[in-house]
Protein backbone atom coordinates (compact mmCIF):
# COMPACT_ATOMS: atom_id res chain seq x y z
CA UNK A 1 0.00 0.00 0.00
CA UNK A 2 2.53 2.39 -1.32
CA UNK A 3 2.36 5.10 -3.50
CA UNK A 4 3.65 3.58 -6.22
CA UNK A 5 2.47 2.11 -9.01
CA UNK A 6 3.13 -1.30 -10.01
CA UNK A 7 3.44 -2.09 -13.65
CA UNK A 8 3.05 -5.58 -15.35
CA UNK A 9 3.31 -6.86 -18.78
CA UNK A 10 -0.30 -6.85 -19.98
CA UNK A 11 -1.33 -10.43 -21.20
CA UNK A 12 -1.90 -11.21 -25.02
CA UNK A 13 -5.43 -9.83 -25.84
CA UNK A 14 -7.17 -9.14 -22.95
CA UNK A 15 -7.18 -5.73 -23.31
CA UNK A 16 -6.21 -5.30 -19.70
CA UNK A 17 -4.79 -1.82 -18.16
CA UNK A 18 -0.74 -2.22 -18.38
CA UNK A 19 -0.77 -0.50 -14.59
CA UNK A 20 -2.42 0.40 -11.93
CA UNK A 21 -2.64 2.74 -9.21
CA UNK A 22 -2.64 1.21 -5.36
CA UNK A 23 -3.15 4.18 -3.58
CA UNK A 24 -6.27 5.25 -5.63
CA UNK A 25 -7.64 1.94 -5.19
CA UNK A 26 -7.36 1.67 -1.64
CA UNK A 27 -9.27 5.13 -1.42
CA UNK A 28 -11.90 3.60 -3.43
CA UNK A 29 -11.74 0.89 -1.12
CA UNK A 30 -12.06 2.69 1.98
CA UNK A 31 -9.10 0.97 3.35
CA UNK A 32 -6.95 3.97 5.02
CA UNK A 33 -10.07 4.54 6.95
CA UNK A 34 -10.59 1.30 8.05
CA UNK A 35 -6.38 1.25 9.43
CA UNK A 36 -6.76 4.41 10.81
CA UNK A 37 -10.28 3.66 13.24
CA UNK A 38 -8.34 0.83 13.87
CA UNK A 39 -5.23 2.77 15.33
CA UNK A 40 -7.47 5.52 17.29
CA UNK A 41 -9.69 2.86 18.59
CA UNK A 42 -7.18 0.13 20.16
CA UNK A 43 -4.49 0.71 21.72
CA UNK A 44 -1.13 -0.54 22.01
CA UNK A 45 -1.42 -4.13 20.48
CA UNK A 46 1.48 -3.25 17.94
CA UNK A 47 1.93 -6.50 16.30
CA UNK A 48 -1.73 -7.37 15.61
CA UNK A 49 -2.28 -3.64 13.71
CA UNK A 50 1.08 -4.58 12.33
CA UNK A 51 -0.43 -7.84 10.97
CA UNK A 52 -3.58 -6.51 9.82
CA UNK A 53 -1.54 -3.93 7.99
CA UNK A 54 0.01 -6.72 6.18
CA UNK A 55 -2.97 -8.34 5.01
CA UNK A 56 -4.93 -5.43 3.86
CA UNK A 57 -1.78 -4.45 1.65
CA UNK A 58 -1.99 -8.13 0.56
CA UNK A 59 -5.91 -8.19 -0.32
CA UNK A 60 -4.89 -4.70 -2.07
CA UNK A 61 -1.97 -6.16 -4.27
CA UNK A 62 -4.15 -8.70 -5.01
CA UNK A 63 -6.78 -6.88 -6.53
CA UNK A 64 -4.57 -4.84 -8.42
CA UNK A 65 -3.07 -7.92 -9.70
CA UNK A 66 -6.89 -8.85 -11.05
CA UNK A 67 -7.18 -5.82 -12.49
CA UNK A 68 -4.12 -5.90 -14.88
CA UNK A 69 -4.58 -9.83 -15.55
CA UNK A 70 -2.35 -11.64 -13.31
CA UNK A 71 -3.56 -14.37 -11.30
CA UNK A 72 -4.61 -13.93 -7.69
CA UNK A 73 -5.30 -16.92 -5.68
CA UNK A 74 -7.35 -15.71 -2.76
CA UNK A 75 -5.01 -16.10 -0.09
CA UNK A 76 -5.83 -18.68 3.39
CA UNK A 77 -6.82 -15.87 6.16
CA UNK A 78 -7.85 -18.14 8.68
CA UNK A 79 -6.23 -17.41 11.85
CA UNK A 80 -5.12 -18.13 15.59
CA UNK A 81 -5.39 -15.49 18.42
CA UNK A 82 -3.18 -16.17 21.49
CA UNK A 83 -2.96 -14.25 24.62
CA UNK A 84 -3.82 -13.35 28.16
CA UNK A 85 -7.54 -12.76 29.28
CA UNK A 86 -8.20 -9.08 28.38
CA UNK A 87 -5.98 -8.38 25.32
CA UNK A 88 -8.39 -7.61 23.41
CA UNK A 89 -8.80 -11.23 21.11
CA UNK A 90 -12.61 -10.50 21.13
CA UNK A 91 -12.92 -6.73 20.41
CA UNK A 92 -9.95 -7.63 17.22
CA UNK A 93 -12.43 -10.37 15.93
CA UNK A 94 -14.71 -8.05 15.69
CA UNK A 95 -12.77 -5.58 13.98
CA UNK A 96 -11.42 -8.06 11.57
CA UNK A 97 -14.41 -9.24 10.23
CA UNK A 98 -15.42 -5.67 9.38
CA UNK A 99 -11.83 -5.15 8.43
CA UNK A 100 -12.23 -7.83 6.08
CA UNK A 101 -15.39 -7.05 4.56
CA UNK A 102 -14.72 -3.48 3.60
CA UNK A 103 -11.29 -5.22 1.96
CA UNK A 104 -13.86 -7.20 -0.09
CA UNK A 105 -12.81 -10.55 1.16
CA UNK A 106 -15.57 -11.47 2.88
CA UNK A 107 -19.37 -11.18 1.11
CA UNK A 108 -21.28 -10.09 4.26
CA UNK A 109 -18.75 -9.53 6.94
CA UNK A 110 -20.87 -10.63 9.93
CA UNK A 111 -18.92 -12.22 12.86
CA UNK A 112 -20.63 -15.26 14.30
CA UNK A 113 -18.93 -16.06 17.74
CA UNK A 114 -18.84 -19.49 19.51
CA UNK A 115 -17.53 -21.87 22.08
CA UNK A 116 -17.72 -25.80 22.65
CA UNK A 117 -21.23 -25.91 23.20
CA UNK A 118 -21.75 -24.81 20.02
CA UNK A 119 -20.18 -27.01 18.18
CA UNK A 120 -19.64 -30.42 19.82
CA UNK A 121 -23.32 -32.50 20.51
CA UNK A 122 -23.90 -34.55 23.48
CA UNK A 123 -24.70 -38.08 21.71
CA UNK A 124 -23.37 -40.05 18.48
CA UNK A 125 -24.39 -38.34 15.65
CA UNK A 126 -24.85 -34.75 16.97
CA UNK A 127 -21.57 -33.35 16.33
CA UNK A 128 -21.93 -32.99 12.68
CA UNK A 129 -24.85 -31.27 11.79
CA UNK A 130 -24.12 -29.08 14.39
CA UNK A 131 -21.42 -27.85 13.48
CA UNK A 132 -22.50 -27.63 10.28
CA UNK A 133 -25.14 -25.56 11.18
CA UNK A 134 -22.56 -23.35 12.90
CA UNK A 135 -20.59 -23.15 10.07
CA UNK A 136 -23.66 -22.38 7.15
CA UNK A 137 -24.65 -19.56 9.61
CA UNK A 138 -21.07 -17.85 9.23
CA UNK A 139 -20.84 -18.29 5.61
CA UNK A 140 -19.58 -14.89 3.86
CA UNK A 141 -18.07 -13.91 7.56
CA UNK A 142 -15.71 -14.84 10.00
CA UNK A 143 -16.26 -17.81 12.48
CA UNK A 144 -14.93 -16.81 15.84
CA UNK A 145 -13.99 -20.01 18.13
CA UNK A 146 -13.33 -18.56 21.47
CA UNK A 147 -11.65 -20.73 24.22
CA UNK A 148 -10.70 -23.32 20.71
CA UNK A 149 -8.45 -25.80 23.16
CA UNK A 150 -11.15 -26.78 24.75
CA UNK A 151 -12.30 -28.69 21.63
CA UNK A 152 -9.85 -31.39 21.74
CA UNK A 153 -10.01 -33.10 25.09
CA UNK A 154 -6.95 -35.84 25.37
CA UNK A 155 -8.43 -37.31 28.70
CA UNK A 156 -11.91 -38.95 26.81
CA UNK A 157 -10.70 -40.58 23.35
CA UNK A 158 -14.66 -40.92 22.89
CA UNK A 159 -15.27 -37.04 23.21
CA UNK A 160 -17.13 -35.85 20.25
CA UNK A 161 -14.98 -32.43 19.94
CA UNK A 162 -12.57 -34.09 17.51
CA UNK A 163 -15.37 -35.13 15.33
CA UNK A 164 -15.88 -30.93 15.22
CA UNK A 165 -11.82 -30.33 14.80
CA UNK A 166 -12.32 -32.36 11.46
CA UNK A 167 -15.74 -30.84 10.12
CA UNK A 168 -13.90 -27.47 10.64
CA UNK A 169 -10.53 -28.34 8.83
CA UNK A 170 -12.56 -29.78 5.83
CA UNK A 171 -14.61 -26.67 5.24
CA UNK A 172 -11.17 -24.71 6.35
CA UNK A 173 -9.39 -25.76 3.25
CA UNK A 174 -12.11 -26.27 0.67
CA UNK A 175 -14.60 -23.22 1.30
CA UNK A 176 -11.76 -20.82 1.84
CA UNK A 177 -13.56 -18.14 -0.21
CA UNK A 178 -16.87 -18.67 1.95
CA UNK A 179 -15.52 -18.15 5.31
CA UNK A 180 -12.60 -17.29 7.43
CA UNK A 181 -11.79 -19.04 11.06
CA UNK A 182 -10.53 -17.27 13.92
CA UNK A 183 -9.27 -19.58 16.78
CA UNK A 184 -8.26 -17.67 19.79
CA UNK A 185 -7.42 -18.35 23.46
CA UNK A 186 -4.51 -18.58 26.26
CA UNK A 187 -0.96 -19.21 24.40
CA UNK A 188 0.05 -21.95 26.26
CA UNK A 189 -3.18 -24.12 25.83
CA UNK A 190 -3.67 -23.08 22.39
CA UNK A 191 0.10 -24.50 22.03
CA UNK A 192 -0.47 -28.05 23.06
CA UNK A 193 -4.20 -27.83 21.22
CA UNK A 194 -1.85 -26.88 17.78
CA UNK A 195 1.10 -29.99 18.70
CA UNK A 196 -1.94 -32.74 19.36
CA UNK A 197 -3.95 -31.30 15.87
CA UNK A 198 -0.99 -31.09 13.47
CA UNK A 199 -3.60 -30.59 10.60
CA UNK A 200 -4.95 -27.69 12.61
CA UNK A 201 -2.02 -25.43 12.98
CA UNK A 202 -1.27 -26.13 9.74
CA UNK A 203 -4.22 -24.85 7.90
CA UNK A 204 -3.64 -21.55 9.89
CA UNK A 205 -1.81 -18.83 8.05
CA UNK A 206 -1.55 -16.16 10.63
CA UNK A 207 -1.08 -17.07 14.38
CA UNK A 208 -1.10 -13.44 16.49
CA UNK A 209 0.45 -12.96 19.96
CA UNK A 210 -1.76 -10.30 21.83
CA UNK A 211 0.94 -8.67 23.85
CA UNK A 212 -0.22 -7.68 27.47
CA UNK A 213 -1.01 -4.17 28.14
CA UNK A 214 1.69 -1.70 29.73
CA UNK A 215 0.23 0.83 32.58
CA UNK A 216 0.51 3.69 30.19
CA UNK A 217 -1.85 1.71 27.71
CA UNK A 218 -3.76 0.44 30.12
CA UNK A 219 -4.47 4.17 31.64
CA UNK A 220 -5.33 5.34 27.97
CA UNK A 221 -7.84 2.21 27.40
CA UNK A 222 -9.37 3.58 30.87
CA UNK A 223 -10.01 7.04 28.90
CA UNK A 224 -11.66 5.08 25.76
CA UNK A 225 -13.95 3.79 27.75
CA UNK A 226 -14.97 6.29 30.19
CA UNK A 227 -15.36 8.47 27.09
CA UNK A 228 -17.80 5.92 25.86
CA UNK A 229 -19.56 5.75 28.47
CA UNK A 230 -19.76 9.31 29.09
CA UNK A 231 -17.97 9.57 32.06
CA UNK A 232 -14.66 11.58 33.31
CA UNK A 233 -12.45 11.31 35.89
CA UNK A 234 -11.76 13.98 38.11
CA UNK A 235 -8.04 15.89 38.13
CA UNK A 236 -7.67 14.04 41.42
CA UNK A 237 -8.91 10.71 40.10
CA UNK A 238 -6.50 10.79 37.13
CA UNK A 239 -3.58 10.31 39.85
CA UNK A 240 -5.49 7.82 41.37
CA UNK A 241 -6.40 5.77 38.20
CA UNK A 242 -2.49 5.60 37.52
CA UNK A 243 -2.16 4.30 40.98
CA UNK A 244 -4.72 2.25 40.68
CA UNK A 245 -3.34 0.40 37.77
CA UNK A 246 -0.04 0.20 39.05
CA UNK A 247 -1.09 -1.82 41.98
CA UNK A 248 -3.61 -3.75 40.25
CA UNK A 249 -1.08 -5.10 37.44
CA UNK A 250 0.59 -6.33 40.65
CA UNK A 251 -1.68 -8.23 41.94
CA UNK A 252 -2.95 -12.33 41.24
CA UNK A 253 -6.16 -12.57 38.10
CA UNK A 254 -4.98 -9.52 36.61
CA UNK A 255 -7.27 -10.05 33.26
CA UNK A 256 -5.43 -6.42 31.41
CA UNK A 257 -8.54 -4.50 29.86
CA UNK A 258 -10.92 -6.62 31.63
CA UNK A 259 -9.91 -5.78 34.84
CA UNK A 260 -10.37 -1.76 33.88
CA UNK A 261 -13.53 -2.17 32.87
CA UNK A 262 -14.29 -4.03 36.11
CA UNK A 263 -13.11 -1.49 38.25
CA UNK A 264 -14.93 1.67 36.47
CA UNK A 265 -17.80 -0.11 36.88
CA UNK A 266 -17.18 -0.46 40.56
CA UNK A 267 -16.43 2.84 40.48
CA UNK A 268 -19.50 3.92 38.98
CA UNK A 269 -21.14 1.97 41.24
CA UNK A 270 -19.26 4.29 44.19
CA UNK A 271 -20.31 6.91 42.27
CA UNK A 272 -23.76 6.53 42.07
CA UNK A 273 -24.02 5.46 45.78
CA UNK A 274 -22.44 8.93 46.67
CA UNK A 275 -24.60 10.84 44.53
CA UNK A 276 -27.79 9.11 45.87
CA UNK A 277 -26.64 9.71 49.64
CA UNK A 278 -25.72 13.75 48.89
CA UNK A 279 -28.96 14.92 49.86
CA UNK A 280 -30.21 18.29 49.94
CA UNK A 281 -28.85 19.42 46.70
CA UNK A 282 -29.42 18.67 43.22
CA UNK A 283 -27.30 16.88 41.06
CA UNK A 284 -25.91 18.95 38.23
CA UNK A 285 -24.56 17.27 34.82
CA UNK A 286 -21.36 17.44 35.71
CA UNK A 287 -21.82 15.62 39.02
CA UNK A 288 -23.44 12.87 37.21
CA UNK A 289 -20.26 12.59 34.33
CA UNK A 290 -17.70 12.87 36.96
CA UNK A 291 -16.09 9.85 38.98
CA UNK A 292 -13.52 11.30 41.80
CA UNK A 293 -11.01 10.20 43.34
CA UNK A 294 -12.71 9.26 45.70
CA UNK A 295 -14.80 6.39 44.36
CA UNK A 296 -11.38 4.95 42.87
CA UNK A 297 -9.44 4.90 46.26
CA UNK A 298 -12.16 3.47 48.24
CA UNK A 299 -11.13 0.35 45.90
CA UNK A 300 -9.60 -3.19 47.95
CA UNK A 301 -6.87 -2.85 45.39
CA UNK A 302 -5.62 0.21 47.92
CA UNK A 303 -6.01 -1.11 50.97
CA UNK A 304 -3.15 -4.05 50.39
CA UNK B 1 -41.75 -34.36 -20.39
CA UNK B 2 -39.85 -31.78 -18.62
CA UNK B 3 -41.67 -30.77 -15.44
CA UNK B 4 -42.43 -27.31 -15.33
CA UNK B 5 -43.17 -26.48 -11.55
CA UNK B 6 -42.46 -23.41 -9.49
CA UNK B 7 -40.03 -20.73 -10.85
CA UNK B 8 -37.99 -20.78 -13.99
CA UNK B 9 -39.22 -23.74 -14.77
CA UNK B 10 -39.94 -22.56 -18.39
CA UNK B 11 -36.32 -21.09 -18.32
CA UNK B 12 -32.93 -23.41 -18.86
CA UNK B 13 -31.93 -25.02 -15.92
CA UNK B 14 -29.77 -22.55 -13.48
CA UNK B 15 -26.42 -22.64 -13.26
CA UNK B 16 -24.75 -22.91 -9.44
CA UNK B 17 -24.21 -19.51 -9.54
CA UNK B 18 -27.62 -18.41 -10.94
CA UNK B 19 -29.27 -20.69 -7.86
CA UNK B 20 -26.76 -18.72 -5.51
CA UNK B 21 -27.66 -15.45 -6.58
CA UNK B 22 -31.41 -16.05 -6.20
CA UNK B 23 -30.83 -17.50 -2.93
CA UNK B 24 -28.62 -14.62 -2.25
CA UNK B 25 -31.53 -12.19 -3.27
CA UNK B 26 -34.17 -14.25 -0.93
CA UNK B 27 -31.79 -13.71 1.74
CA UNK B 28 -31.76 -10.04 1.51
CA UNK B 29 -35.28 -10.46 1.65
CA UNK B 30 -35.52 -11.50 4.69
CA UNK B 31 -36.28 -15.06 3.54
CA UNK B 32 -35.23 -18.59 5.18
CA UNK B 33 -34.39 -20.76 2.46
CA UNK B 34 -35.02 -25.00 2.62
CA UNK B 35 -34.04 -27.52 0.41
CA UNK B 36 -36.33 -30.64 -0.51
CA UNK B 37 -36.45 -33.33 -2.95
CA UNK B 38 -38.81 -36.45 -4.32
CA UNK B 39 -38.99 -39.03 -6.60
CA UNK B 40 -42.61 -38.11 -6.86
CA UNK B 41 -43.03 -34.75 -8.63
CA UNK B 42 -46.57 -35.29 -8.57
CA UNK B 43 -48.21 -31.39 -8.97
CA UNK B 44 -50.74 -32.69 -6.31
CA UNK B 45 -47.49 -33.53 -4.32
CA UNK B 46 -47.09 -30.79 -1.87
CA UNK B 47 -44.93 -32.71 0.54
CA UNK B 48 -41.72 -33.10 -0.81
CA UNK B 49 -39.00 -34.38 1.31
CA UNK B 50 -37.33 -32.53 3.76
CA UNK B 51 -33.20 -32.35 3.37
CA UNK B 52 -32.58 -31.43 6.61
CA UNK B 53 -33.80 -28.17 8.76
CA UNK B 54 -34.88 -24.94 7.11
CA UNK B 55 -32.04 -22.54 7.51
CA UNK B 56 -33.42 -20.07 9.49
CA UNK B 57 -30.30 -17.69 10.20
CA UNK B 58 -27.88 -18.23 7.00
CA UNK B 59 -26.00 -14.46 6.40
CA UNK B 60 -25.21 -15.98 3.06
CA UNK B 61 -25.66 -18.59 -0.32
CA UNK B 62 -23.13 -20.34 0.53
CA UNK B 63 -24.24 -22.48 3.21
CA UNK B 64 -27.29 -23.21 1.45
CA UNK B 65 -25.50 -23.87 -1.90
CA UNK B 66 -23.60 -26.54 0.77
CA UNK B 67 -26.72 -28.45 1.37
CA UNK B 68 -28.22 -28.61 -2.31
CA UNK B 69 -24.45 -30.29 -3.15
CA UNK B 70 -25.02 -32.41 -0.36
CA UNK B 71 -28.74 -33.28 -1.21
CA UNK B 72 -27.10 -33.50 -4.84
CA UNK B 73 -24.91 -36.30 -4.09
CA UNK B 74 -27.32 -38.31 -1.92
CA UNK B 75 -29.92 -38.30 -4.91
CA UNK B 76 -28.45 -38.08 -7.89
CA UNK B 77 -31.35 -38.64 -9.89
CA UNK B 78 -34.16 -37.34 -7.98
CA UNK B 79 -36.18 -33.64 -8.24
CA UNK B 80 -34.42 -31.24 -5.99
CA UNK B 81 -36.03 -28.06 -4.89
CA UNK B 82 -34.99 -24.56 -2.90
CA UNK B 83 -38.05 -22.84 -1.15
CA UNK B 84 -37.60 -19.27 0.44
CA UNK B 85 -40.20 -18.84 3.32
CA UNK B 86 -41.39 -15.46 4.84
CA UNK B 87 -41.84 -15.33 8.06
CA UNK B 88 -43.67 -11.58 8.46
CA UNK B 89 -46.93 -11.59 10.30
CA UNK B 90 -49.49 -11.63 7.17
CA UNK B 91 -47.26 -13.29 4.99
CA UNK B 92 -46.06 -16.63 6.95
CA UNK B 93 -45.72 -18.58 3.39
CA UNK B 94 -43.41 -19.70 0.44
CA UNK B 95 -42.01 -16.67 -1.14
CA UNK B 96 -40.15 -18.41 -4.11
CA UNK B 97 -39.80 -22.16 -4.93
CA UNK B 98 -37.74 -23.53 -7.43
CA UNK B 99 -36.06 -26.56 -8.94
CA UNK B 100 -32.39 -26.94 -9.01
CA UNK B 101 -31.90 -30.77 -9.92
CA UNK B 102 -34.20 -32.78 -11.97
CA UNK B 103 -33.48 -36.72 -13.20
CA UNK B 104 -32.26 -37.11 -16.51
CA UNK B 105 -35.23 -38.97 -17.97
CA UNK B 106 -38.61 -37.47 -17.07
CA UNK B 107 -41.30 -39.99 -18.59
CA UNK B 108 -43.83 -37.47 -17.83
CA UNK B 109 -47.50 -38.36 -16.48
CA UNK B 110 -51.09 -39.69 -18.30
CA UNK B 111 -54.37 -39.29 -17.71
CA UNK B 112 -56.43 -41.75 -16.22
CA UNK B 113 -59.90 -41.83 -17.42
CA UNK B 114 -62.67 -43.34 -14.70
CA UNK B 115 -66.51 -44.08 -16.12
CA UNK B 116 -68.87 -43.21 -13.33
CA UNK B 117 -72.55 -43.80 -12.53
CA UNK B 118 -74.56 -41.65 -15.72
CA UNK B 119 -71.50 -41.97 -17.85
CA UNK B 120 -69.93 -39.27 -16.25
CA UNK B 121 -65.56 -39.32 -16.75
CA UNK B 122 -63.31 -38.78 -13.59
CA UNK B 123 -60.05 -37.89 -14.75
CA UNK B 124 -56.69 -39.02 -12.69
CA UNK B 125 -53.29 -37.89 -13.58
CA UNK B 126 -50.60 -40.24 -12.37
CA UNK B 127 -47.11 -40.61 -13.13
CA UNK B 128 -45.32 -42.89 -15.05
CA UNK B 129 -42.69 -42.67 -12.69
CA UNK B 130 -45.16 -44.04 -9.47
CA UNK B 131 -45.47 -47.56 -11.35
CA UNK B 132 -42.52 -48.24 -9.90
CA UNK B 133 -42.05 -48.61 -5.85
CA UNK B 134 -40.41 -45.91 -4.06
CA UNK B 135 -36.53 -45.63 -4.43
CA UNK B 136 -36.05 -47.34 -7.63
CA UNK B 137 -38.22 -44.76 -9.84
CA UNK B 138 -35.63 -42.62 -11.46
Amino acid sequence: MTDTAIHATPPEATGAPGSVDLAALARETGVPDVLDELERDLVGLAPVKARIRDIAALLLVDRGRRLVGLPAEPPSLHMCFTGNPGTGKTTVAMRMAEILHRLGYVRKGHLIAVTRDDLVGQYIGHTAPKTREVLKRAMGGVLFVDEAYYLYRPENERDYGQEAIEILLQVMENQRDDLVVILAGYKDRMDTFFQSNPGMASRIAHHIDFPDYGADELYSISGLMLAKMGYRLAPDAQDAMREYIARRIAQPHFANARSIRNALDRARLRQASRLVAATGRSVSRDDLATLTAADIRASRVFDA
Amino acid sequence: MRITQGTFSFLPDLTDAEIAAQIDYALRQGWSVSVEHTDDPHPRNVYWEMWGMPMFDLKDAAGAMMEIKACRRTFPSHYVKVNAFEATQGWESTRLSFIVQRPAAEPGFRVVRQEVAGRAVRYTVESYAVDRPEGSRY
